[in-house]
């Protein structure tokens, strides 16, 4: 597993109270993991902070699953 | 007519983490103030409160995940709701849920929240404000989150009448029932406001006792000569209403019945009550009417009793005046022990009266070495009695010249 990866785990597993191994790669953050809309608002939030990226509003939307984070985020963090 | 009674009551305050545990304290003249560590208080006029402990606290009721996403005053009112409900023994279905309303108070709600979502927007930008900031605030939130825990879609709502709020919200939902729009109501009130920018508001109002920083047990001491203002405390009191065929039909456990409420304005000043005594007065004279007992029926007073200079007074000065055939009344300011909670103050203090029903116990006021004014009621100094009483009156005063009073009644 990437560096990127285990942190992006590691805020989701606190954001959103879940088990670590329940995070597939496919794990969609609504519909398999438990949050609801004001959820992913706050995640994306924890995201920009951990990685230090401003993650702007159309690309927030695409970011559905724990693979979408971890792409995104390898592509444009710094 | 429809009768309203008590089949649920739930607290958490400075004296404990549930009805049993603080009552208990209660009775044995426990104080639950002490010197505030939360922050740091040295540049404050006013250095203690009563404060909850963490430990009690119960993370099995609301999650350390979500006590993130709301204000502490949420936390506390959503512990007072679940210990209420459960007491009650009722099961919500589809069908009793319609039925089923919520009513919560709070004086301030989440201003600690605000303060700190304040200094975020200011040091860190617009970016960085919490989505849950706004919900984890707003004061019909609680209400809001105890329908969606436990499926109630009857009437939904919250009275903010600053330190008259949970009477307010007790006698409100007691009207409800009483006029057919719900069988069952979760009512009362909860507050979280000993933060910086609660403590040095009510300290910029002159309303703060700053006189026993360094004996906090003391600083509380209705109709006390040395009072100097009132402590705050937080916390919450959550009781279950409910009509009483319906109670009955399910043998619900009965605590007690609410048999009157009142409510009047000064139309007076902001903070200060009428010099007369006349808005207090009369809400405990329309609670009494609709009770339809006579003063000397009341046994008694549960008093607002915050420990401020003029409000004692004047309360007393009111009481006398509607009950002063009755030579055998009592009365005591549970503030004395917990401190004044505010929004849910009078929650608190209609679950302490009803317990005085039931147990035969009247609580203490503590500190009460030198009484200030002359009177023929027994205002209870010091330790608890024992004494059976049928009939009590719970009285709440909020800033803005609010009043409620309750008669609550076996």
């Amino acid at each position: 597993m990437s560096d990127i990866e285990e942190r992006v785990k590691k805020i989701v597993v606190e954001h959103l109270g879940v088990e670590e191994a329940k995070i597939q790669s496919e794990s969609k953050f609504i519909d398999d993991l438990g949050a609801d809309s004001l959820d992913t608002v706050e995640l994306v939030m924890a995201f920009e902070e951990e990685f230090g990226c401003e993650i702007p509003d159309d690309a927030a939307e695409k970011i559905v699953t724990f693979k979408d984070a971890v792409s995104y985020l390898s592509a444009n963090s710094n | 007519m429809r009768r309203v009674v008590v089949t649920g009551i739930g607290t958490i305050n400075p004296l404990g983490k549930n009805l049993e545990s603080s009552w208990d304290s209660l009775i044995n003249s426990k104080s639950g103030i002490s010197k505030i560590n939360k922050f740091d208080v040295n540049e404050f006029p006013c250095q203690i409160a009563g404060t909850i402990k963490e430990s009690y606290i119960d993370n099995e009721i609301v999650s350390l995940r979500d006590q993130r996403k709301v204000d502490r005053f949420i936390t506390l009112g959503l512990i007072a709701a679940e210990e209420a409900i459960k007491d009650s023994n009722i099961l919500i279905d589809e069908k009793s849920s319609l039925r089923s309303g919520v009513m919560v108070g709070s004086g301030i709600g989440g201003l600690d929240t605000i303060y700190k979502n304040s200094f975020i927007l200011d040091n860190h930008g617009i970016r960085k404000i919490s989505p849950f900031f706004i919900p984890s605030s707003l004061i019909n939130l609680l209400s809001g989150q105890i329908s969606i825990k436990y499926n109630l879609k009857g009437p939904n709502s919250s009275p903010v009448t600053a330190c008259a709020t949970g009477t307010h919200a007790i006698g409100d939902s007691f009207t409800i029932i009483k006029n057919n729009k719900a069988d069952l109501m979760i009512c009362g009130g909860a507050e979280a406001a000993i933060c910086p920018l609660g403590i040095s508001g009510f300290s910029a109002a002159r309303a703060l006792c700053d006189t026993f920083n360094e004996f906090p047990e003391k600083g509380s001491r209705p109709w006390d000569k040395d009072r100097s203002g009132f402590v705050m405390g937080e916390g919450a009191g959550v009781l279950v209403l409910e009509e009483l065929e319906h109670a009955r039909e399910r043998k619900a456990k009965i605590y007690c019945e609410i048999k009157g409420y009142g409510m009047s304005g000064d139309a007076y000043h902001i903070t200060k009550p009428s010099e007369d005594g006349n808005g207090g007065f009369r809400a405990m004279e329309m609670a009494l009417y609709e009770s339809q007992l006579s003063p000397d029926e009341i046994g008694y007073v549960n008093a607002h009793g915050t420990s401020t200079p003029v409000g004692d007074a004047i309360e007393l000065f009111a009481v006398e005046k509607l009950f002063g055939s009755n030579k055998n009344l009592f009365m005591s300011s549970n503030k004395s022990a917990i401190g004044h909670l505010l929004g849910a103050a009078g929650a608190v203090e209609a679950i302490f009266s009803i317990k005085s029903l039931q147990t035969k116990i009247l609580p203490p006021t503590l500190n009460l070495d030198n009484l200030d004014m002359k009177t023929s009621i027994n205002l209870i100094p010091h330790e608890s009695i024992s004494k059976s009483v049928e009939n009590i009156i719970s009285n709440s005063f909020g800033f803005g010249g609010t009043n409620a009073s309750l008669v609550l009644g076996i």
